[in-house]
């Protein structure tokens, strides 16, 4: 089949032209993006593709058949329509909606080579690449020309193929079952260790006995033995002690990574865990476009505004673009728009660079009328936003540059649901708690920081995970049912300790039943 | 084209197909199933199937939004899709509702083996069959009326490209003899209605709005079923107070009328139906009647047995008689049927308290197999 999907790659010639020319404004204007493939797809085509989340093979599962038809009923009935997508792959692949108009393309692929220039540049996806991004961790040093191998196309129609054989060996049904625990558990990944932390190999000194060092708190010698009594080190020295000959827990350390977990201890099948391995690979893949969301669009979209109305767009191009542009930016029902934020972002701070609004002087300014005027002709603005784009993810970017002034300008707030009106209402307009409620929303991908702690629990041979309780409980039927799948990979009951209604709680489930009780981890 | 989605489509709707048998019983009481009737498909609506997550709880979470308002204005609006079609932003609080299609024929499946209805006992009765002309394909002869345009340019433009005669910039396209393509038809057998399902129901004042609506769903699901088992199905549909007609369908469920009721005047103009239009060893006759159990008097339901037993019940393969629980009937005329002719195998009658009883009427009426 994937020899059918390189053949639609022909574009029409008057496409291809407007291709190169977009081409040439875009790495004039500096974009550094990997080749680029278009191709022309029908509706249903599309559909399909965006079923798949862009790649032509994947798995089979049936929740992308479920998209699938949610996605050609809202097409049918006009509600949405697809104008664009587009895969991080180098080359990369995108999509263009057959049908569409002549403006709509060209605004499609201006914004389509905003996004490759992130994918290639933004150090997030660096994971993505298939060499492990040869262990890379400066974000500002490359080798150049930057080629990385990222032929996700086939990687995904690769896991397809191993899904395939086990389906055909062992019945599409059960392991079409087995996926959907694994799936259930996809987001118990480690963000900050993509793909995966290189083991550092063992080394004999790792077996050399420490002497236990007792921390001392700092005081002037004098001091010393009121501050840092002998019996009280005694006793930390003993406690100490007593924790280093404690019996190891497996993992030593409590691990982010569960699906990694899994993999190395629980006791699968071969077909298992080729299928728990292809879940996890590609949740990694997807991992830098969940924490690059806002960054992503607003960088696309500054790109495709910019190159449409000063270079691209013609005067019968530039109504038709700007009634394109303003529903994708559009506001409606209190939503926030990624696309508007993040092109709001990078304007200002484009702006606020160029006028050198920032560092102590500015920060220490409270003369609004000064601040008004403030314009110390810097002119580093442009600079400045490819420098953002390089080194942040949406986490860093809104902590960093969204501003009062912004957030007062795009009126943003903070949504709660009031349990007396049974609705969900404004709540605050509050600048902290605005940027606060943002911030956890972007905190680990919007999930809860879950960690694997012991594999034998109790003694018991369970599973206990622990839910970092940051003031959201979880939604508990969810958790549940995430533990029957947990308990269906590691075969023994599990457990996760967690904080329902502010009592510590552990909630099990033991292959049959649910249980909850108290408890302190 | 097929798509390599389609199978894993396929998969979605089997395990949908899952979750309404799931909920079947939920649907049949609750008549939801019947506002979204198409032609041949109905529209269900399902809670979206969900892969669950470690997540937090909504409501506490919270989230951020973009616009006009005060704090505690309400934030409207079911949360809808970005251009990028992965959007995720603002809350994700509403529920999300999944409308399938599913073709009555599936449906009529999933009751079936939900209710463990048996198939239909053959009867033995020929099926008619008729014949029919239809232009379904494609030739190269035929007569100038049946010429196709569109294809025949089409394959004009074909040798003309192939060829290299066809300039782009003068785009002319003449066919030539060999170019046309002409309609051409198939005959195709089509079974003839061969069965009927008649329909009386009493619409005297005791037969408020929710009995009507009991009625209208039960019909539903009778006629979704009979209608798998047969090839063609027909319905008639007769009401009555004190004297009976015939009506369509549309009258059939908002007529209401007051007076009195005399049973005996509808089966009367049913015997009468059959007779004139229904001859019996061409068609399998299923006959429903629904009322509320209310009759003038004992002379009319005497009549009314008198009826079935000679003039009804030898030809139809089933007589069946529901009564719907209302405040105003006695429900007397049940115990009278039942006490006369509740030996006679080809009568089934049930008792129907309310919306929560429809399955189980239904299994009584069709659970039978005849």
């Amino acid at each position: 089949m994937s020899t059918n999907f390189a053949e639609k790659t022909q574009l029409p010639s008057y496409l291809r032209a407007e291709q190169e020319k977009i081409e040439r404004v875009a790495r004039e204007a500096g974009l550094d993006f990997f080749p680029t493939v278009f191709e022309m797809l029908a509706y249903d085509q599309m559909n399909e593709i965006a079923a798949y989340t862009g790649f032509p093979t994947r798995y089979p599962h049936w929740r992308f058949g479920m998209e699938y038809e949610r996605l050609s009923k809202t097409y049918e009935y006009g509600l949405s329509k697809i104008y664009e997508l587009v895969i991080n792959n180098n080359p990369s692949y995108a999509y263009l909606l057959e049908g569409n108009s002549l403006t709509e393309q060209k605004l499609v692929m201006c914004h389509v080579l905003g996004h490759v220039d992130f994918f290639k540049n933004n150090f997030a996806f660096r994971s993505t690449d298939l060499d492990g991004g040869q262990g890379a961790r400066d974000p500002m040093r490359r080798q150049e020309p930057f080629e990385p191998p990222r032929k996700w196309i086939d990687k995904m129609a690769n896991n397809g193929q191993r899904v395939r054989r086990h389906m055909d060996r062992h019945g599409q049904a059960k392991v079409e079952e087995y996926l959907d625990h694994c799936l259930s558990l996809e987001n118990l990944i480690d963000p900050f260790h993509a793909p995966a932390p290189r083991r550092r190999p063992w080394t004999e000194e790792d077996d050399e006995p420490e002497a236990v060092e007792v921390p001392r708190l700092p005081a002037k010698s004098y001091m010393e033995k009121y501050i840092n009594p002998e019996d009280a080190l005694a006793r930390e020295r003993e406690r100490l002690e007593a924790r280093e000959q404690a019996p190891k827990t497996v993992p030593e350390r409590p691990e982010r990574d569960v699906l990694r977990f899994l993999l190395d201890h629980a006791p699968l099948e071969r077909w298992e865990r080729d299928c728990l391995e292809v879940v996890r690979e590609e949740a990694y893949y997807f991992l830098p476009q969940m924490q690059t969301k806002i960054m992503n669009e607003g960088w696309a979209s500054y790109w495709h505004s910019r190159m449409m109305t000063e270079k691209i767009a013609d005067a019968t191009d530039i109504l038709d673009y700007a009634d394109r542009n303003a529903g994708v930016m559009a506001t409606s029902g209190g939503r926030l728009n990624p696309y508007k934020l993040g092109v709001e972002l990078f304007r200002d701070i484009e702006d606020r660079w160029n006028k050198g609004r920032f560092g102590k002087a500015w920060d220490d300014c409270d003369d609004q009328e000064e601040r008004g005027h403030w314009d110390m002709r810097l002119g580093g603005g442009r600079a400045k936003i490819f420098e953002v784009r390089r080194l942040y993810t949406d986490l860093t970017f809104i902590d960093e540059f969204l501003t009062f002034e912004l957030a007062e300008r795009l009126q943003l707030f903070t949504v709660g649901y009031s349990g007396r009106n049974e609705r969900w209402e404004i709540e605050s307009r509050e600048f902290a708690k605005v940027k606060e409620g943002l911030l956890r929303q972007l905190s680990n991908g919007g999930s809860p920081v879950i960690l694997v702690v012991d594999s034998n629990f109790d003694n018991r041979g369970e599973l206990l995970l622990r839910h970092e309780h940051e003031g959201v409980d979880l939604r508990v039927d969810w958790a549940r049912e995430c533990l029957r799948s947990l308990t269906r990979i590691w075969r023994r009951p599990c457990n996760v300790a967690t904080v329902v209604e502010g009592k510590p709680t552990l909630l099990r489930f033991d292959g049959v039943e649910h249980g909850a009780r108290g408890y302190k981890v | 084209m097929s798509l390599k989605i389609d199978q894993d489509q396929r998969r979605f709707r089997q395990i949908v197909r899952g979750k309404v048998r799931e909920n079947l019983r939920k649907y049949i009481s609750q008549g939801e199933i019947m506002g979204k009737q198409g032609k041949d498909v109905v529209s269900i609506p399902l809670p979206q199937i969900e892969t669950p997550r470690f997540r937090y709880a909504d409501r506490q979470q919270g989230g951020v939004g973009q616009g006009e308002g005060e704090p505690g204005d309400p934030v409207g609006g079911e949360e809808g899709e970005g251009e990028g079609g992965q959007g995720k932003a603002g809350k994700d609080g509403a529920e999300h509702t999944l409308e399938v299609d599913v073709t009555l024929d599936e449906l009529a499946d999933i009751l079936g083996e939900e209710l463990q209805l048996p198939d239909i006992e053959d009867k033995g009765r020929s099926a008619i069959k008729s014949t029919k002309d239809r232009y379904v394909g494609i030739r190269r002869v035929g007569p100038d009326s049946l010429l196709h345009f569109k294809r025949t340019y089409r394959e004009a433009l074909k040798r003309m490209v192939a060829s290299g005669t066809f300039r782009p910039g003068e785009p002319l396209v003449v066919p030539i003899p060999d170019d046309k393509r002409f309609r051409s038809w198939k005959t195709q057998t089509e079974p003839l209605a061969n069965a009927v399902i008649l329909y009386m129901m009493d619409v005297s004042g005791s037969m408020g709005d929710e009995q009507k609506e009991i009625v209208r769903i039960e019909s539903f699901w009778i006629d979704t079923w009979l209608k798998k088992q047969y090839d063609g199905l027909e319905a008639r549909f007769i009401i009555h107070d004190a004297s009976a007609k015939e009506v369509d369908r549309e009258t059939f469920f908002h007529t209401r009328e007051s007076g009195g009721t005399m049973i005996s005047s509808a089966y009367r103009l049913c015997a009468q139906l059959i007779e004139d239009e229904f001859p019996s060893d061409e068609w399998n006759i299923y006959v429903f009647h629904f009322s509320d159990g209310d009759n003038w008097s004992m002379d009319d339901t005497m009549s009314c047995v008198e009826l079935l037993k000679t003039r009804v019940l030898p030809v139809v393969n089933m007589f069946a008689y529901g009564q719907v629980e209302s405040p105003y009937g006695s429900g007397q005329f049940l115990k009278d049927l039942r006490e006369h002719l509740g030996a006679d195998p080809r009568v089934v009658t049930s008792e129907i308290k309310d919306k929560d009883g429809i399955v189980a009427s239904i299994k009584d009426f069709l659970g039978k197999g005849r």
